[in-house]
């Protein structure tokens, strides 16, 4: 307080007649200082958080003994596209672990948005015998913890003779108890209104589903595809359990295998992290154009 | 409402029928891959089932316990040693883990929801970022970064420290402060008696270097989503108590600690539950980026039930393993529950005063 007598004269005149009170101008000669402090520390974090992706784009254009030799630095001594022709062009099946990712990301999404929109669906509005069972069953399957399971889920796979296909790699994933407590909650938050007057109208069950709800879910709905897009791109640990032959590898799994030595006994790192930076774009797309929404989604899936 | 009333005849056997259509597919497939898998896997703990053919064949014999007491027990020699580190590992995991993403995370939540911030967007962007790219890919970042001659060390040369090879160093942390201090012997107190089958001299071993390295990936990676979880729990606050507590004049340290903490407390639990069982299930990093190395100081449960099943073709094993890690994150989770309610109720009533003050604005 002995400090706000002083302030006035130093702060210049403006504050003085912004505020006639005399004890806020010290609070804001303060609040500048504090506000610039913090400003400081968060650009030396966000430094922190960001080098470590620019280093993996710098270092995928170096040769290998820049990225030794200089690993900090962001820019090549002699730029090199090697990196990427050789995961294009050489032995390395990285096309072939693309296209894999490709199609169980899009068959996964397909699947876990109608499945979870429709589970969903019938949660929030269709009363029928035995959907309290229902929500019970799908809560307790929420609380399993997923590596728990990679054994068993194995068994399952293998007992069903779709060990190493395309569908054990993808039906296991097709449904997801978050996605469809996420589907649950938004038809809850919307007016059941306009449905039931499509009903009225003759419209059976499927039908109103189908051209009146879904159209009306659609922020509901990317954000489950924004969610099951990620999560079936960066899985990893269930096509390790469900596949083994070289062909169905994804990048997920085939970029692994370059971690662990499948490149020999060199260390090759701007070959690996140029692997990992082509891996990280369609999410890092899909991260940037769908910002907004992927900020408040967490918070939506916890809620439920 | 009124209107499924009048209507309500015609539709109930109709909404039956297709309630159950619409949820049977998300039911059959979370059933087949969940429920049963789990059922599957109670029967193979208990079988000798060496991966060929059928577990339920009738050449696959019934044992018991045994894949348990092998795991926990000094009969099971090896395996029990391994699961021993194991556990050991993935404690100091969880125990370094758990509270410096809940602190990064809730620091960063505070720093970034300042109204007058300039670029709040760019910095939220920037801390969740490495939360939506794949563990696999940061994996490989890490890997290069914390290299004999990576970026890391090169930072630290400049501050005069001689950074280890961190993925290549299995000594403990611990262990090597205790050396600072002249301790570089165990005590054979500490040697000679121990628990799941390792003395307690080596779970006093602390996380090697390299888990270390593995620590502070899971922190760069999960303190975004945690940020964001904080982050909607700090909205909810709103600016007037924050002002009041100001106004009372409560320092940034005091408003933090008796009016943002309690406010937050909720989410906080979220943060530390989700965390607690996250944790416990390290698995992709060590499948990427260390396989168990260096000496065995990265395997964790997981990891070791992959490799008990898939390496070994040792099947009853992986699966009690498996059962094992199960049965200890739900006995952590009820326990950190009760724990956090306890100290729930002790300090509403010491904050009372301050907690009034805040809210009676």
């Amino acid at each position: 307080m002995s400090g706000s007598t002083l302030a006035p004269t130093l702060d210049g005149t403006q504050d003085a007649v912004r505020s006639p009170r005399r004890g806020r101008i010290s609070v804001d000669r303060k609040n500048l200082l504090r506000t610039s402090l913090t400003f400081g520390v968060l650009v030396v974090i966000a430094l922190i958080y960001i080098y470590p992706f620019l280093i993996q784009i710098a270092t995928s254009f170096k040769t290998d003994a820049d990225a030794t030799a200089s690993p900090l630095s962001l820019i090549p001594e002699t730029w090199t596209s090697s990196t990427y022709v050789t995961l294009f062009t050489s032995d390395l099946p990285f096309p072939r672990w693309a296209m894999n990712s490709t199609i169980v990301t899009l068959v996964v999404t397909t699947g876990r948005v109608l499945f979870c929109s429709m589970a969903g669906y019938a949660l929030a509005r269709l009363k029928f015998r035995g959907r309290g069972l229902v929500f019970a069953g799908l809560i307790a399957v929420m609380a399993v913890p997923g590596v728990v399971l990679l054994i068993p889920k194995f068994l399952v796979v293998n007992q069903l003779g779709i060990y190493d296909s395309y569908a054990g790699m993808t039906i296991p994933l097709l449904a997801d108890a978050a996605g469809v407590f996420i589907m649950k909650n938004f038809f809850e938050s919307i007016p059941a209104s306009v449905e039931e007057a499509a009903r009225i109208d003759g419209a059976g069950v499927f039908r109103t589903f189908w051209s009146v709800v879904l159209p009306m879910a659609r922020p509901a709905l990317i954000t489950l595809v924004i969610l099951s897009f990620q999560g079936s791109w960066n899985e990893l640990s269930h096509f390790v359990v469900s596949a083994q032959s070289p062909e169905l590898y994804t990048l997920t799994k085939g970029v692994a295998t370059l971690a662990s030595g499948g490149l020999g006994q060199a260390q090759q790192f701007p070959l690996k992290l140029g692997a990992a930076a082509l891996m990280t774009i369609p999410v890092a797309v899909m991260f940037f154009i769908f910002q907004r929404q992927i900020m408040s989604t967490t918070e939506g899936a916890v809620k439920g | 409402m009124s209107r499924r009333g009048a209507n309500k005849s015609g539709t109930r056997s109709n909404e039956t029928t297709a309630g159950w259509l619409f949820t049977a597919p998300a039911l059959i497939i979370l059933g087949l891959f969940l429920v049963i898998p789990v059922l599957m896997a109670a029967w193979v703990s208990m079988s000798d089932w060496n991966g060929r053919g059928s577990p339920f064949a009738s050449t696959v014999g019934f044992v018991g316990s045994d894949n348990y007491r092998q795991v926990l027990t000094s009969e099971g020699g090896l395996q029990a040693r391994d699961f021993g580190t194991a556990m050991r590992n993935n404690f100091w995991y969880v125990v370094l883990v758990v509270p410096l993403q809940t602190i990064a995370s809730l620091y960063l939540a505070v720093l970034v929801n300042r109204k007058v911030l300039r670029g709040r967007g760019f910095f939220r962007t920037a801390f969740y970022f490495p939360s939506v790219t794949s563990s696999v890919a940061i994996v490989l970042v890490f890997l290069f970064l914390f290299s004999g001659s990576g970026a890391v060390n090169q930072i630290l040369g400049w501050v005069g420290i001689n950074g280890p090879n961190w993925f290549a160093d299995p000594r403990g942390v611990l262990q090597l402060l205790l050396g600072t201090v002249g301790i570089d012997s165990a005590p054979s107190a500490l040697l000679d008696h121990g628990f799941l089958s390792i003395s307690w001299w080596e779970w006093l071993a602390g996380p090697s270097v390299a888990m270390s390295a593995l620590v502070l990936l899971a922190v760069f990676t999960t303190s975004g989503t945690f940020m964001l979880l904080f982050i909607a729990a700090l909205q909810n606050i709103g600016g007037e108590i924050e002002e009041a507590g100001m106004m009372d004049g409560a320092n940034g340290w005091q408003r933090f600690r008796l009016i943002t903490v309690p406010m937050v407390r909720p989410t906080l639990f979220t943060v530390l539950t989700l965390g607690l069982i996250g944790t416990w299930q390290v698995f992709d990093q060590i499948y990427v980026g260390t396989q168990g190395g260096p000496a065995k100081t990265t395997i964790t449960p997981a990891y070791l039930s992959y490799t008990a099943s898939f390496q070994q073709q040792n099947w009853g094993q992986g699966a009690a393993i498996a059962f094992i890690l199960f049965f200890v994150i739900v006995v952590l989770a009820l326990v950190q529950r009760w724990v956090l309610r306890e100290r729930t109720t002790v300090s509403r009533r010491k904050r009372y005063l301050p907690a009034q003050t805040g809210g009676g604005q």
